[in-house]
């Protein structure tokens, strides 16, 4: 490694750095403001300047742009040089300039990555006299809010908007002092991944449009790590609370998950938390149908006095933790608790887990995903179904841009110079689906098939992989198959994604298939594979559960036999997993039904008892996200009225009942532990974080900020007597602002602050950056369940369907899924609603004709007994394959279609779109 | 010896003198001692010279306070103005200190001659927005915050503030 000199101190830095990126390694303060660890240097903010000399003798040296010069061996560097300290306070005050007054009024004071330069470099007083510069704004959705007068034209927006993430709406416009950066027009930014500007802006351009209209400054948030759980990827994030509300999520780094940044979905989607539908008492239900608020304790009573019997059930959740459905199935019996997935989900997901346990590829996560060099995609509309894979997968076609660099020897942070060497050309990327997706642009190909169409691609792409002969596919199929076949081959690093999105089992197996054939091969590294479920805990539910676990129809059924007295259903809304008809057969033929959960909605109505859970932000749980890391998430704050954790209501209804397996079960981390112990699949969970008697040096890990105002004022209204500060026994993190934020373990970081350094920049102070690793010094968050074995004899060989055909006045139903409206719980969030489109079929062009409808026309879709399940808007997209009908999923008025079931289509007479269709999910609120 | 003795004798002489000097005391509360304009006393919200309210919930008042006795919500009005949904001090934390009107950007928190906020329950010191704001400017006639800020409101326009010129027509080359 490289030895380089600054201000007379000998540094090794790494090989490949640039000053900048060893400067901060090193734990040095130096100003910039383009530079962005994942999206490299171009240059053009000038404010990193170093001075650079000669040899040692040189006096003078001359002013380089740190950012922009390579280390090498013995080169000498002075950052507080005279020389370079003016130039960067020069720089400052131009960009300074045209800033307009406005901090006091602005939603990034107090964390702004330029206030923090501003003081770095000294800058203080104003000379320029002259008039300002203004910009009028923009209205860019529901999400971001736009104050262009405050930008400083580093250009970091467009490049993570349309480099990294591969916007084509955001651009910077005019020029010299004119420039200005935004939309042709005004309308809302179309990348899913826009809220990222809200970070990656140093200035106040960008900001968090919620937040803006209730805002708190960073140093009044209370905090703790937490986990997305918006979808399976995991994401960590860092919620801010204030005053009982969740104000804000940002990005909490984890180098081999999230990275940097989080999707929109993600970023917004949690205001649910502060839904006024949550659900705050218990509740029982009375004769007439109405519930009656119970205090906890008759609440506990009445549970334990209801699940007093033999004939008891639970349904769990796949949103719900690990340690929650645990107690629910010690509580009901492994025998009787179904884990919560519709009948067409719970065998994919049990597929899901199986393909990965059994494959000898490596499971990929985003850093893994990331360092692909070519992509098969069977199945899954990723930018929908996992948003933040679809970011990583637009970086991974960029490894044919590296590659074409390392032969020019240029490093990989030269960014503007490696996207002019590489101009269009892209690692392969082959995007099979029903229908088109946001990647399409970067694909090197993509095919709209059925869904079994596309398990044959797979099949024959695995089959061509192994050299074997043709299968007696059609030879079109045949072509295409030796081309991806080939890429994939050649590959250093192919990646195969697949999933149960599509409620198809053939189309994951052939994924599996593909990936054994690439792992025969005798590939290293390992090949990568990624199967997508859909839920933050849908691996983790499918570990849970043996074999063949009960599910909802075998409840069902149960039911209907009388053999049912009472049920629990555990953070989960059913009419989501099952037909209307069916969810209320169940629902009706049972005595006590037993809720818990969190935000209202149509399982909660339905029951006799109803207890509030705690939300994500108020509890405590382990996650296992899709690539099998199981990940913690601790309570930002206390649950509010008489919320608690799911895990506390059945911890206590099982002590209440004086159940054998609690007693010795006192906290949280007993029962991560016990369901450790007693399930091989998940031993690993107790690793995900630190137990709750971790002290890091001594102390525990404040959620508060060193600068958290108001302590003696914020109770005040409610009596001036202030209560002590709640003590956490659960976790090593302390509802105050006592304590040490400082290299912990990686999982344990709520907030990122660094002395000088307000902003989300001072993340690189709890970095360290060894080998080109970048990595939080305290270690990265989570525990892999899953890793590559070798066991390639063990893989069941699977049987390529039979071809599509379109059956003559019937369609399949293939699932279209949407970040926004699809998920339950983020379209509760307000900001998130505004972009939810009301829920539609899509069918092509010829089908339509056949059918005789156009755009915007309804549709009734029938089954085969001529039972009208329900009537849509048509969309035309000729992107789905002929025979096949998309349908939005997660919309009420979709919840009786089914993934793959065949149902006859005819035009709706006198269709408008009712109100009912515009209602955006199954959730009460809307109805 | 001798030098005690003159050092107690002058110490006796310099003390006997204040018996012909004018009091510092005063017959409180009877009679009321002047207390000059930046005295720092009761804390109040002013009003800025058109009538609106200063404050917009910057929160730095809330931040300097050493005593963590200020505690406020930010909003955004319809005509784009920020402003606090509501507004705390907790007097019985309260030391007087005048650090949040030194930290007050718009000169909305201001520090009074008035000291006399003896209550007899200590609830009572929790004073809210409507206990807090005045009419009038204060001590600071002049200053209007949005005058001077680029936030634009209603009445006031991008570029319409001081030293500040034209929006850009970013479509105009000619500029």
């Amino acid at each position: 490694m490289p030895i380089i000199q600054i201000d007379g101190q000998e540094h090794e830095v790494d090989t490949g750095q640039n000053i900048l990126q060893a400067c901060l390694s090193l734990g040095l303060d130096l100003p910039y403001f383009c530079w962005h660890p994942s999206m490299g240097s171009v240059g053009a903010c000038r404010q990193c300047a170093v001075v650079q000399y000669q040899h040692a003798e040189d006096e003078h040296g001359r002013i380089v742009m740190a950012c922009m010069t390579p280390v090498t061996e013995g080169a000498l560097f002075s950052l507080t040089g005279d020389k370079a300290q003016r130039f960067r306070e020069g720089i400052v005050e131009a960009l300074m300039l045209n800033h307009p007054h406005d901090c006091p009024v602005c939603a990034e004071g107090g964390e702004c990555h330029l206030q923090d330069m501003t003081v770095m470099v000294g800058h203080r007083d104003r000379k320029y006299r002259g008039k300002k510069n203004t910009h009028h704004n923009q209205y860019l959705g529901p999400l971001i809010h736009h104050e262009m007068n405050r930008c400083i034209t580093c250009y970091r927006c467009t490049r993570y908007y349309n480099d990294y993430a591969g916007g084509t709406d955001l651009a910077a416009m005019a020029a010299h002092d004119h420039i200005y950066f935004g939309r042709h027009e005004e309308g809302v930014l179309e990348s899913e991944f826009a809220g990222n500007l809200v970070e990656v802006c140093p200035t106040g351009v960008f900001t968090d449009k919620p937040l803006v209209h209730e805002y708190t400054r960073k140093w009044d948030l209370q905090s703790a790590p937490s986990i997305c759980t918006s979808c399976a990827v995991g994401c960590n994030t860092s919620p801010g609370e204030r005053y009982g509300k969740l104000k804000r999520i940002h990005n909490r780094f984890n180098a081999d998950v999230n990275g940097y940044f989080l999707c929109d979905r993600g970023r917004f989607g949690a205001n649910f938390v502060n839904s006024v539908n949550n659900l705050n008492y218990p509740g029982s239900r009375t004769e007439d149908g109405r519930f009656n608020a119970l205090d906890q304790q008759q609440a506990l009573l009445k549970m334990a006095e209801a699940c007093d019997t033999n004939n008891i059930a639970g349904i769990g959740s796949p949103r719900a933790s690990v340690e929650a459905n645990y107690l629910l199935r010690t509580l009901v019996g492994a025998d009787n608790f179904a884990p919560g997935f519709s009948d067409v989900e719970q065998p994919l997901v049990e597929l899901a887990l199986t393909i990965q346990q059994s494959s000898s590829a490596m499971i990929a996560d985003i850093k893994n995903i990331e360092s692909a060099d070519a992509i098969l995609i069977l199945g899954e509309d990723v930018t929908n179904t996992a948003p933040r894979i679809a970011l990583a997968l637009r970086q991974s076609v960029r490894n044919k841009a590296y590659e074409l660099a390392a032969d020019l020897g240029l490093e990989s942070w030269q960014d503007s110079a490696i996207r002019t060497l590489a101009q269009n050309q892209r690692s392969p990327l082959f995007i099979a689906t029903v229908g088109d997706s946001r990647l399409d642009d970067v694909a090197e190909e993509r095919f709209n098939l059925a869904p079994d169409d596309i398990a044959r691609l797979g099949f024959a792409v695995a089959a061509n992989i192994a050299g074997e002969a043709n299968l007696g596919s059609d030879d079109e199929l045949q072509q295409k198959a030796k081309n991806i076949a080939k890429a994939l081959k050649n590959a250093k690093r192919p990646l195969i994604i697949s999933g149960t999105s599509c409620g198809n089992s053939a189309l994951m197996e052939s994924a599996a298939q593909v990936t054994q054939a690439l792992c025969n091969a005798d590939k290293q590294p390992l090949p990568l594979l990624s199967m997508i479920v859909a839920e933050a805990n849908s691996l983790g539910q499918a570990m849970l559960i043996s074999d063949n676990a009960v599910s909802l129809s075998d409840l069902t059924a149960r039911a209907c036999a009388g053999a049912l007295e009472t049920l629990v259903v555990l953070e989960n809304d059913l009419y989501r997993r099952g037909k209307e008809k069916d969810i209320n057969e169940l629902l009706e033929n049972i005595t006590n039904v037993i809720v818990i959960d969190g935000l209202d909605n149509r399982t909660l109505s339905a029951s006799s008892l109803a207890l509030p859970a705690a939300n994500f932000a108020e509890s405590e749980g382990t996650l296992v996200s899709m690539e099998g890391r199981a990940q913690r998430h601790y309570p930002v704050y206390l649950p509010n009225a008489q919320r608690r954790a799911s895990w506390h209501w059945l911890l206590a209804c099982l002590k209440q009942m004086g159940r054998d397996e609690v007693t010795e079960i006192e906290c949280f981390d007993d029962i991560t532990q016990a369901c450790a112990t007693q399930n091989s699949s998940l031993s690993g969970i107790t690793t995900a974080a630190p137990n709750h008697q971790f002290r890091n040096i001594g102390v525990k890990i404040p959620r508060q900020t060193h600068r958290y105002s108001g302590r003696t004022a914020m109770r005040a209204d409610i009596s001036v007597h202030e209560p002590k500060q709640p003590v956490d026994k659960e976790t090593p993190l302390a509802f105050s602002m006592e304590g040490l934020n400082r290299s912990q373990p990686g999982s344990l970081l709520p907030f990122v602050w660094a002395p000088g350094w307000n902003s989300n920049q001072s993340l690189h102070k709890f970095q360290s950056e060894v080998g080109g690793q970048l990595k939080l010094k305290g270690g990265t968050a989570g525990t892999r369940l899953l890793q590559a074995t070798d066991n390639s004899n063990n893989i069941a060989l699977f049987e390529s369907p039979a071809a599509f055909k379109a059956l003559k006045g019937q369609w399949q139903m293939v699932p279209r899924h949407k970040i926004y409206g699809s998920d339950e719980l983020s379209v509760h969030s307000p900001a998130i609603a505004k972009l939810v489109r009301p829920a539609f079929v899509e069918i092509n062009a010829s089908d339509a004709k056949k059918l005789g409808v156009n755009d915007g026309d309804g549709v009734d879709l029938n089954d085969n007994k001529g039972d009208k399940l329900t009537t849509l808007e048509v969309s035309i997209n000729d992107s789905i394959a002929t025979g096949c009908v998309g349908y939005s999923v997660g919309f009420i008025a979709t919840e009786n279609l089914l993934a793959g079931e065949s149902l006859v289509l005819s035009k709706a007479e006198n269709w408008s779109p009712s109100e009912s269709q515009q209602a955006v999910s199954s959730g009460v609120s809307d109805v | 010896m001798f030098k005690s003795l003159t050092s107690q004798l002058q110490t006796m002489w310099t003390i006997l003198q204040h018996t012909f000097t004018k009091a510092e005391t005063v017959q409180y509360p009877e009679e009321m001692p002047y207390l000059a304009p930046r005295y720092r006393g009761r804390i109040v919200l002013t009003n800025d010279p058109d009538g609106d309210e200063r404050c917009v919930a910057c929160n730095l008042c809330a931040v300097a306070c050493p005593v963590d006795c200020i505690a406020l919500q930010q909003g955004v009005r319809d005509d784009g103005r920020w402003y606090p949904q509501f507004f705390r001090i907790n007097f019985s934390r309260c030391i007087m200190c005048g650090m949040c009107e030194e930290a007050c950007p718009t000169n909305a928190i201001q520090l009074t001659p008035d000291f006399e906020m003896c209550e007899y329950d200590r609830q009572s010191m929790v004073y809210e927005k409507e206990h807090l704001q005045i009419k009038g400017t204060g001590k600071y006639h002049d200053y209007n915050f949005y005058r001077v800020a680029g936030l634009a409101i209603a009445g006031k326009d991008k570029g319409e503030a001081q030293n500040e010129s034209k929006p850009i027509d970013i479509k105009d080359l000619l500029q």
